[in-house]
């Protein structure tokens, strides 16, 4: 059952005991799905992103260097590549024209050939992006580029087709009121559309806006929240503006034209992990450390609209960018069987009402509603689902 | 009027009271009246305008009494109702409905979808991998660093004092003014487990910081209550070196069961019975009560408990995974009084 609704779940959900959950809030229902059919802590989910072809597969980058991949289709994992080099876990995971491109946390980046799943040991293409790499993000717009950053490691643009120099490297902002280097930690990064500039929030509560295109490489914008680290980011649909959370669970969506903050969202109690947007609709999904997933609603009116315990620490999200979310077709299957059941119960009612009025011949009616009954019995045996 | 006082200084009480109350609706002149047919006949009652309550006479004295005389007709309806029930619960005998259970707080708990079900795998499985692993699977034995905060005074120190005695396998150690990230690394080198910082306020001991050492989650505690031994009446002498045995109670969320986990975390695994001595953690309501009993079974049945050992009572502030790091760490739980204490029945451990 669970396989085959697979394709109609609206979120997807890693964890850090391995197991990827889809999650129905129609049906209010969750469904492990796990490699091995086993939770292992080895394989803990550490990054999630859609593979090729629209959502109908899943790539699943797990603590032990391997990229899984999971159909949704089928409701289960198809297979795996190893990507090892450099240590720490997968920090971004990207695909373009059947290519995989992986980055871990010791700032390695590889591009992988996606053809053949065991083989091709050696990656495509390799480069050194600086340790302590936070999060690897590939602009939706221009496949080829990606963004880095991390820890003490500035934001920098790659185009992994060009050369081996980064297209663009942040600078740092000026030396604070007391003459003191501020501090570098870059934990989300986000590609603004329809423009080429660059949102990034960091491990000091501020949100940065960076452009490539200007003349300056310091960042065009800064904004401050709270008092805790920024560990997740993501861009709302039409307006500009983003919502972060933090550590505390506090989820604020922040104006990008200004520098303000618009709101915050109530509910999370932990550290929020994973956070994404849908694409059309105002809903945001938010997982985290208290092992809920909440589904928010950000304008008319900003509050929760769905809220689903899975029994593990949830590490990131993917969110169905699906338009029909309430409309779910009807199973093909089901639909092929009802039919020819319908039209032979209406024969068998007719031939029976024919049967009911003619009076005389009493011995074929009877015989006949037997037959029926005989028929309807057997039915509902050969066709269980 | 004067003579309406004399007469109510003649009759009793009720009399005052029937003709301050037959007095309000009416007018002085047919009060006078009121008050002789009262005095010669049974008292009528009194007539009263519909909407009319106690609280409405300015009077204090006639009004107390009005209140007083009200209140006793509730005490004897509510004595006749009960009485009543009982006669009915005795005739009926072995057929009597069961007795309707009084609503509590503790029976009206909101349906809280995180109490862990024995029987689930994937929360056993989180369970059994989770960074306490090593202590149940007799892996490490617990050795514990306590401390307070800076400069403590003389109730705290005393506090960890009798904690350590409490504790098997703990060290008392003076602050000394340092930080408790460069203090981490130096216990893991040391082989420590867990650390237990005591805060202290006002020369009151007021917080609990429990930190499971090599890259476990560090609790926050607010701490209130704290009773040292010589405060405990009717206490037993001061515990033995044995090992207590554990209690562990009501710790049913899966935030509650990780917290149990930490404070089961800190003894060793192999109490002597012999020591006869008990640790209890009794949560109730989030507020979790320690204490520290010595029993003797005197039968079968019975038991008789001393309470020795200090006592205090704790309340989760926040569950952090790591080890302290107030700043930077990442939560697993924080509590948030806004957001999660708006309903008086929901509770999270």
């Amino acid at each position: 059952m669970a396989a085959v609704g697979a394709r109609w779940h609206h979120v997807w959900v890693g964890t850090e005991t391995g197991i990827l959950k889809g999650v129905n809030l129609q049906r209010k229902q969750a469904a492990n799905f796990t490699a091995a059919g086993q939770p292992r802590r080895e394989e803990a989910v550490s990054a999630l992103c859609w593979g090729p072809g629209g959502e109908t597969q899943i790539l699943v980058g797990c603590a032990d260097k391997t990229v899984r991949y999971f159909s949704t289709e089928e409701g289960r994992f198809q297979g795996h590549k190893h990507c090892p080099g450099g240590e720490g876990t997968f920090r971004g995971l990207a695909q373009v024209d059947g290519t995989l491109i992986t980055c871990v946390e010791s700032g390695i980046v590889r591009v992988w050939r996606d053809s053949d799943k065991e083989a091709s040991p050696n990656p495509l293409l390799e480069l050194s992006v600086g340790p302590g790499v936070c999060r690897m993000r590939q602009d939706p717009a221009h496949p080829h580029v990606v963004a880095t950053g991390g820890k003490e490691n500035a934001l920098k643009v790659w185009d992994l087709q060009g050369s081996e120099e980064p297209v663009f490297r942040a600078k740092n902002v000026r030396n604070d009121w007391l003459d003191l280097r501020v501090p570098i930690w870059d934990q989300d990064i986000q590609f603004l559309p329809e423009s080429q500039k660059l949102v990034t929030c960091t491990g000091y509560h501020q949100v940065r806006v960076y452009d490539p295109a200007s003349p300056q490489r310091r960042p065009v914008l800064q904004a401050t929240y709270g008092e805790y680290p920024l560990t997740a980011m993501t861009l709302t649909p039409g307006s500009n503006s983003v919502i972060v959370g933090n550590t505390h669970g506090q989820l604020a969506e922040i104006d990008l034209r200004q520098g303000r903050l618009l709101g915050c969202l109530k509910g999370l109690a932990g550290s929020v992990r994973g956070l994404q947007c849908h694409p059309s609709k105002p809903l945001l999904a938010s997982c985290g450390l208290d092992r809920v997933l909440r589904v928010h609603r950000i304008r008319n009116p900003r509050g929760l609209e769905h809220k689903v315990y899975l029994k593990s620490q949830l590490n990131c999200l993917l969110l169905s960018g699906r338009d029909n979310w309430e409309d779910e077709p009807q199973e093909p299957q089901e639909t092929k069987q009802a039919s020819p059941e319908d039209t032979e119960t209406d024969e068998l009612w007719a031939s029976l009402e024919a049967a009911a009025k003619r009076k005389l011949p009493d011995l074929e009616p009877p015989s006949e509603a037997l037959q029926t009954r005989r028929r309807k019995k057997q039915r509902p045996g050969s066709t269980s689902t | 009027m004067a003579k309406a006082g004399d007469k109510s200084d003649s009759k009793g009480k009720k009399g005052v009271k029937r003709k301050a109350t037959a007095e309000e609706p009416q007018e002085a002149a047919v009060a006078e009246d009121g008050a002789t047919e009262s005095g010669a006949q049974p008292p009528k009652a009194a007539a009263f305008p519909p909407g009319f309550s106690i609280s409405e006479i300015k009077n204090k004295q006639r009004r107390h009494l009005m209140f007083t005389r009200w209140k006793q007709q509730q005490r004897k309806e509510k004595l006749a109702i009960k009485k009543k029930l009982k006669k009915e619960r005795e005739a009926l005998g072995d057929k009597a409905p069961p007795k309707p259970v009084p609503k509590t707080i503790d029976n009206q708990r909101v349906y809280d979808e995180t109490i862990v079900d024995p029987n689930d795998e994937e929360v056993a499985y989180d369970e059994a991998t989770d960074e306490f692993a090593s202590y149940f699977n007799r892996q490490t034995s617990p050795k514990i660093l306590i401390t307070t905060s800076d400069r403590p005074h003389g109730r705290t120190v005393r506090l960890c004092e009798q904690l350590s005695t409490v504790i098997p396998n703990s060290h008392v150690y003076y602050r000394r003014g340092l930080a408790l990230k460069k203090i981490i690394p130096q216990c893991i080198s040391r082989d420590f487990t867990d650390l237990i910082v005591i805060n202290e306020d006002r020369k009151t001991p007021n917080g609990l910081i429990l930190s499971h050492l090599p890259s476990g989650p560090t609790a926050h505690f607010k701490m209130s209550s704290v009773r040292l031994r010589k405060e405990i009446k009717r206490r037993g002498k001061d515990p033995t070196e044995h090992v207590p045995e554990i209690i562990l109670n009501n710790f049913t969320t899966r935030l509650g069961h990780s917290v149990g986990r930490m404070f089961a975390s800190l003894f060793p695994h192999n109490p002597q019975f012999i020591g006869r001595q008990v640790a209890t953690f009794h949560n109730q309501r989030d507020y979790i009560f320690f204490r520290f009993h010595r029993y003797i079974f005197k039968s079968e049945k019975k038991v008789g408990i001393q309470e020795l050992g200090p006592r205090f009572t704790l309340k989760l502030r926040s569950l952090q995974k790591g080890t302290f790091d107030s700043k930077y760490g990442e939560y697993e739980w924080v509590h948030k009084p806004r957001e999660m204490d708006t309903s008086r029945r929901k509770f999270h451990l």
